[in-house]
């Protein structure tokens, strides 16, 4: 191994300009897919925080027994995937009111009767935050004697998780398509530079070198020039994350496992590009 | 050392290069290969040599069958049969010890003498004082002859050559001819394909063997 090291090195050393491309065309290929997964975990990050904010309100009967609330409160609170159940009584239910609409203060002091039911805000833990968590929880506390109705905003609910559907699938689709593409350039990258050095494969062939130690330079090879090409997409991705968080808007960085997960597919581009570049020059002769 | 047992080779494009060849080569010997162009002579180094294998029949090299050998150990092969051409197919980014000592890198020998072999190779070849030199620098005879330095750093005991005189002068075709009967008395097998029927005539002593559409048509050791 420190032979097929010292000669993927010295390869680097005797063409650094063709070397320096590859890693360059390499980072390019990842760059776009480095972009991608910015874009595509912002928007999951701002779908998550939408999210978030999914809760059932169980509106109670008016008059409804303390006995029978409590009785909705831990029926509601068995269920998997609820976080918590919050009592909102009539009286906070109307100072809440009070503070989020102005225009309430201005009639408030000619009610005679406070107009605002009780409520259980019912929230879910996150990744229970789906349509079938929430008509659980609707459907158990319909069937609760205490219970008068109770709303979710089903329409925007479903148009969320309808979006987030859509954004999966795109996102995957997109992945995939950017994925493919960055492997095609690293692909015929590698190969260019396996090309410029048929000749010297062809004379190791000749004196009687064995396939494995033709290859492994070549492999380790095209495993640096994709590692290079992985670092350097990541510092351009990470050069446009600064550029738009300071001069456009706030964004978060993506998660480390998906930067690595990034110079982990160069690297194995590299290598699956190289060692089929050699397969074809070793078949060849 | 070298049995071509009723050997046939066809190429999909050009047809049949060689057509039931059957020859025995035994160790030691110096043979011409000749014949015209197409005749089948590069076709017959090569099949030695396993870089093609044969549509039928069998192909028999020190101890190799090309039924028996698979692709991954055509090296053990290649150790045993240097091969020289008529563009000596050096690196050029190389000098003349660079070459050398290339082939002895690639096949394993041991760092600390990989340059004294080299240099070794190159004095026997006459080119003690040009080790440095780049390819470029270097005469067409100076250059097939570092090619030959390069085919004997395995220790062949078969030598295969594809007109490796016909980029070279006359006196350039000597010098490297006088080098390949010094290695045929070392008691290397030599195989020389050539259609220089004139340079054939200088060296009564080797064994001839010419083709004809892919057809031995004179043995001159059967001729005798």
């Amino acid at each position: 191994m420190p032979r097929a090291l010292s000669e993927a090195l010295s390869a680097f050393r005797r063409a650094p300009l063709l070397t320096g491309l590859s890693a360059l065309m390499v980072g390019l290929a990842l760059l776009v897919l480095g972009l991608f997964s910015l874009v595509a975990y912002n928007l999951r990050q701002a779908l998550t925080a939408v999210e978030e904010r999914v809760e059932v309100v169980v509106f109670l009967r008016e008059g409804a027994r303390t006995v029978d609330v409590d009785a909705t409160i831990e029926t509601l609170r068995a269920i998997p995937g609820v976080e918590a159940v919050i009592h909102v009584s009539k009286e906070e239910a109307l100072q809440r009111a009070l503070t989020e609409l102005p225009e309430i203060q201005e009639v408030s002091s000619d009610l005679e009767v406070n107009p605002f039911p009780a409520s259980l805000e019912v929230r879910f833990l996150p990744g229970s935050r789906n349509a079938a968590a929430i008509e659980e929880v609707s459907n158990a506390a319909l069937a609760m004697p205490a219970v008068e109705d109770v709303r979710y905003g089903q329409e925007w609910v479903d148009r969320l998780f309808s979006l987030r559907r859509i954004g999966a699938i795109t996102a995957l689709a997109l992945g995939s398509a950017f994925a493919l593409v960055a492997a095609l350039i690293i692909g015929t990258t590698v190969r260019i530079a396996v090309f410029s050095r048929r000749d010297e494969i062809s004379i190791m062939q000749l004196v009687g070198a064995t396939n494995g130690y033709i290859r492994r330079p070549f492999l380790l090879e095209g495993a640096m020039t994709g590692f290079l090409g992985g670092l350097l997409a990541t510092f351009l991705t990470w050069g446009t994350y600064q550029a738009v968080y300071h001069f456009l808007f706030s964004l978060d960085w993506i998660p480390g496992q998906w930067v690595w997960g990034g110079i982990g597919a160069g690297l194995v581009f590299g290598v699956l590009a190289s060692g089929m570049a050699v397969r074809r020059y070793l078949q060849e002769i | 050392m070298i049995k071509l047992l009723n050997v046939t080779k066809t190429f999909p494009r050009t047809g049949t290069a060689l057509d039931s060849l059957s020859l025995h080569v035994p160790k030691g010997q110096f043979v011409f290969l000749t014949g015209h162009s197409g005749s089948g002579k590069t076709t017959t180094l090569r099949l030695i040599h396993m870089a093609e294998r044969p549509t039928s029949g069998e192909v028999r090299v020190s101890g190799f069958s090309s039924q028996r050998t698979s692709n991954r150990e055509l090296w053990k092969v290649r150790r045993r049969v240097g091969f020289v051409f008529q563009d000596f197919r050096l690196l050029p980014g190389r000098t003349a010890l660079g070459n050398v000592a290339f082939a002895l890198e690639v096949t394993g020998t041991a760092q600390k003498d990989i340059r004294p072999r080299a240099q070794r190779l190159l004095t026997q070849m006459g080119l003690s004082s040009k080790s440095g030199s780049r390819v470029g620098e270097l005469s067409g005879g100076e250059q097939q002859r570092v090619a030959i330095a390069r085919a004997l750093a395995s220790d062949p005991l078969i030598l295969l050559a594809d007109e490796p005189t016909g980029n070279l002068d006359e006196r350039a075709t000597r010098g490297i001819l006088e080098l390949f009967w010094t290695i045929n008395a070392l008691g290397m097998a030599v195989v020389m394909a050539t259609h220089d029927l004139e340079l054939i005539r200088a060296y009564p002593r080797a064994r001839v063997l010419e083709l004809d559409q892919g057809r031995l048509v004179y043995d001159s050791q059967e001729a005798n």
